[in-house]
């Protein structure tokens, strides 16, 4: 039964299938991503009430706090690739977590910015070295550290090992990163919706809300397949079954 | 590929997370004061917080008691944990959410008579997010009680 599972997986994480499947289905992610996003967007910046205490300020939310959540999911799906690919050895989990990680470094330096454009109106400045900026700071550098190990490691196994390890050890950054608002005084405000309390936010803001981090989430499957699609045909350069697709073009 | 050498990385990985998981624990641990943002007024008034340097301490802006001078940028207002009061002094630019409940932290030094001359106000804003409407609403419902 394992064997069977085992020659399954081996089967489906191959290079060459994932390449002709996920040419398939990247569509029936970009489409939705691209529908929702634009109407969410609307939502949260035309429709959405304004906040009794922030005016129209607030609104930088639907596109900080999903690219905030992003960073540190697509950071999980990075870590947990790679940790697959180390112990498994399966190539194409090591293709995703590379592929992963531009991503998520945008979306962090997306929050990281639009943070600091919020910040500055609100509190009065633009940055400051309280817990919560700064844990999302050293994502965005776990992040780079990944992808220059990547990069400057000829040997693609060898990168693989370094950068994936990097990955892992950075997990122990994502819980920080979310109870920084809790374990020690910060300027940042706590959590809104991510608690086990109900969300302390109204319904037609929240509902916009929540819809923007689906598109984002849909966003990201089609870029890293695109992502991934690409590292494949890379890594596989040399192999037949890539070349004789070349002779196709 | 053997199964032993596959469950050997898979443990030196675990070993590895929980090694660092460790570690950044008692680091945390021992660095607690200074990952803290601000200091409350509890612990500046009790002498947790140094009262020589330069500190934050954060609170919120007691009702009824910013006070403006006419001819300078200077205010006044006590700053509370609930607990404990700390007067405090500002001169310059408020940040636009101030106003007398809301959450500040400030940066500055106890003087001689024990108010906390700042030198920098940020404001801080809580979870909160709801439109003017209902915020009235809550606030009239509150009254009634």
């Amino acid at each position: 039964m394992f064997k069977r599972i085992w020659a399954w997986i081996q089967k489906f994480s191959s290079p060459k299938h994932f390449y002709r499947i996920s040419g398939k289905m990247i569509p029936w992610f970009a489409v939705p991503a691209a529908v929702l996003g634009v109407y969410a967007l609307y939502m949260g910046l035309f429709v959405a009430p304004t906040d009794y205490q922030q005016g129209e300020s607030y609104r930088i939310i639907f596109i900080h706090v999903p690219a905030a959540w992003m960073s540190m999911f697509i950071y999980m799906v990075m870590a947990v690739s790679a940790g697959i690919g180390l112990i498994w050895q399966i190539k194409l989990a090591d293709m995703i977590a590379a592929a992963s990680a531009p991503i998520g470094a945008w979306f962090a330096f997306l929050a990281l910015v639009t943070g600091s454009l919020w910040g500055k109106p609100m509190w009065g400045a633009y940055w400051v070295w309280d817990a919560r900026l700064t844990s999302e700071l050293i994502l965005l550098f776990l992040y780079f550290g990944y992808m220059a190990l990547q990069s400057a490691i000829e040997d693609q196994r060898t990168a693989d090992k370094a950068s994936g390890l990097l990955a892992i050890v950075g997990v122990v950054n994502i819980p920080i990163i979310h109870y920084s608002v809790e374990w020690w005084n910060t300027l940042h405000q706590g959590a809104t919706v991510a608690k086990f309390d109900k969300p302390s936010m109204h319904i037609d803001m929240l509902i916009p809300l929540l819809l923007m981090a689906i598109a984002a989430k849909l966003f990201y499957a089609a870029i890293v397949l695109i992502r991934a699609r690409n590292e494949v045909l890379y890594r596989e350069r040399n192999r037949q079954w890539v070349k004789e697709l070349v002779e196709k073009l | 590929m053997s199964m032993n050498k596959r469950s050997k990385r898979k443990l030196l990985v675990i070993m590895v997370v929980m090694g660092v998981a460790l570690a950044t624990v008692l680091g945390l641990t021992a660095f607690e004061e200074n990952m803290m943002y601000f200091y409350s007024p509890t612990e500046v008034n009790n002498g947790t917080a140094p009262d020589t340097r330069t500190i934050r301490v954060g609170g919120l802006v007691v009702e009824g008691t910013v006070e403006r001078a006419t001819e300078s940028l200077l205010v006044k207002f006590d700053l509370t944990d609930g607990a404990e009061v700390v007067k405090l002094e500002y001169s310059g630019i408020l940040p636009d959410l101030f106003r007398e409940g809301q959450g500040i932290v400030a940066m500055g030094k106890l003087n001689d008579k024990r108010v906390f001359v700042a030198n920098e106000v940020l404001a801080k804003h809580d979870e909160n997010y709801m439109p003017p409407e209902v915020a009235d609403a809550l606030e009239a419902a509150e009254q009634e009680k």
